[in-house]
């Protein structure tokens, strides 16, 4: 479905978004955005579902279970520690309401 | 169905690209993560509907099991060791995204040459990263002290590096014998734990960071293999943003990120470092907070050392103290401040810090002319003004906290020992500075109690 030309033009353009997306991030968020991007490949979970998905021989699905079990604890936690650092995270406003 | 999956990976890669946009500024950070999370979790869904799969009882397994552990150790991970954390489910990405191309691999059928060699590609960063980040994490959380290092290391690891690639060569044009897809990925793993020994504590954000984004490239090269658009944008999203948040910190820390995998820490120094001449004057509790609650502008400087203490709380109701008598009170943060660049942005919120009240580098050091007081808890390196002016200093070149040109300067700090580096510390010595020793957690009740109390 993605033919060659067509793949490294995505490639190029994600590159450039990635470079443009956080190309102004403050210092103060350099460790939440790390974890936030490290929750964003965790989107592997669904390449390593279908490995298993299609593994026949029982090595293949014992690699195939290994990725899918790392690639749930690559969402989950990066998820869980982005959100949990990202909610700390108030201005002196916000907490006047609070 | 198969429009509809695809569909729904396409709007999960602009949900990825729209929290990503949003983490990148504290106002909408939140919600960021709750988007990426949102196209996350409708990717996942509709995956178990792509036509043709089997073994769904251990896919679902593998997820219940690998999101449970990481959910509770994720929610119960302390803020301090939240940086070691990250590095840990950066491997698992690595290490899922090795698995993925192991199974074609050993499959061996059904892909174009291009998708062999991609596979190979991204196993290999893969199965690197996995490894690397086991042993940046077990050092962060100091399971692993010392730093290996011996006689000609670097040709070692280059003939590793050599003998994987060779491999991996084999694999991707000659054929996907399963003893070589073993021995590639032992070999691949192995350079991944050699190039990872031998760099120090101080320098693990900027390769955790390059981890990550090495991770990221990994599952994009495995999305071309499974053909799957969602991957290959979010990991080269993830890649190049990787890439610039490296050498963001690197830049962060003043260390060129060759130096940080091929060198060591001061190495290049060849002169002697002047040494510094003035005497420590201590200073007692209640004269320090006396100080502070007359002066019209404090500026705090909290280092990694304030963490440790489990000072921050003490820390910001002594600001909120100050505060209430008219006092402007500052938060100045040294990129590296903490274990990784932000992290001490992180643990100051944990305390209740609102992110307005804290000031980096570039947008404080002006200010420190027209500061009364600068408190600095915790911090050593980062405030010594011989990066300005030795240059035969190791730490010389590092940008520094202007904390010395404040009218007076009060250093809590646990005894007199150097800092990080090594390196004396000419701000300890000043004339405008005191020292208040002890435990940062008691002096910050103390100072409290003498703010009360005047």
């Amino acid at each position: 479905m993605i033919e060659g030309m067509t793949a490294l033009y995505i490639f190029m353009l994600a590159a450039f978004t990635g470079y443009e997306v956080i190309s102004r991030v403050p210092v103060i968020l350099h460790t939440p955005l790390m974890s936030g991007s490290n929750f964003v490949h965790g989107i592997v979970l669904v390449g390593a579902m279908v490995a298993l998905g299609h593994a026949d021989t029982g090595l293949e699905r014992f690699i195939g279970f290994f990725g899918v079990l790392l690639a749930a604890m690559n969402a989950v936690g990066g998820y869980v520690a982005t959100e949990r650092m990202l909610e700390m995270f108030k201005s002196s406003k916000e907490k006047k309401h609070g | 169905m198969d429009n509809l999956i695809q569909v729904i990976y396409f709007v999960a890669a602009v949900l990825f690209i729209i929290g990503l946009k949003r983490m990148s500024s504290p106002t909408t950070a939140r919600g960021g993560i709750v988007w990426a999370g949102a196209g996350m979790m409708a990717a996942t869904l509709v995956t178990f509907f792509v036509p043709g799969l089997e073994n769904f009882g251990l896919m679902a397994t593998a997820i219940i099991i690998g999101s449970a552990v990481a959910y509770v150790s994720a929610k119960r991970v302390a803020m301090t060791d939240m940086p070691q954390m990250i590095a840990l489910y950066n491997g698992m990405g690595g290490g899922a995204a090795a698995a993925i191309a192991a199974v074609e691999l050993v499959k061996g059928v059904g892909h174009s040459q291009v998708a062999l060699d991609l596979a190979v590609l991204g196993a290999l960063i893969g199965a690197v990263s996995f490894s690397g980040s086991l042993v940046a994490f077990a050092k962060l959380q100091g399971w692993m002290k010392r730093t290996l290092r011996f006689p000609s290391q670097q040709m070692v690891n280059l003939a590793l590096f050599a003998a994987t690639v060779a491999v991996g060569v084999y694999l991707a044009f000659v054929g996907q014998h399963g003893f070589f897809v073993l021995v590639f990925f032992l070999l691949a793993l192995a350079f991944g734990v050699m190039v990872t020994l031998p760099i120090g504590g101080a320098d693990m954000p900027v390769v955790i960071s390059l981890f990550n984004a090495l991770t990221g490239l990994a599952v994009a090269f495995e999305g071309f293999v499974l053909n799957n658009a969602a991957m290959i944008i979010a990991g080269t999203v993830v890649g190049s943003a990787g890439t610039l948040l490296t050498q963001l910190m690197a830049r962060a820390m003043n260390r060129p990120i060759s130096n940080v995998l091929f060198g060591s820490f001061g190495g290049g120094q060849t002169g002697e470092a002047s040494t510094v001449e003035g005497s420590l004057k201590p200073i007692d509790a209640s004269d320090a907070a006396i100080m502070m609650a007359f002066a019209e502008k404090v500026v705090i400087i909290p280092g990694y050392g304030m963490a440790v203490a489990q000072a921050q709380h003490k820390i910001w109701e002594l600001a909120k103290h100050l505060g209430e008598r008219g006092v402007t009170v500052k938060f100045a943060i040294h990129p590296v401040a903490g274990r990784m660049p932000g992290h001490m942005n992180v643990l100051l919120a944990e305390a209740g810090v609102p992110y307005d009240k804290i000031f980096d580098l570039d947008e404080i050091n002006d200010e420190f002319d027209t500061a009364d007081v600068a408190l600095i808890i915790g911090a050593n390196d980062v405030v010594n003004p011989v990066a300005r002016t030795d240059p035969n200093s190791p730490i010389f070149g590092m940008p520094i906290l202007d904390a010395d040109k404040a009218k007076n300067v009060v250093v809590i700090k646990r005894g007199s020992g150097a800092g990080f580096s090594g390196v004396e510390n000419a701000l300890f010595y000043g004339d405008n500075c005191r020292m208040l020793y002890g435990d940062g957690q008691e002096m910050a009740s103390k100072l409290i109690q003498g703010v009360k109390s005047v």
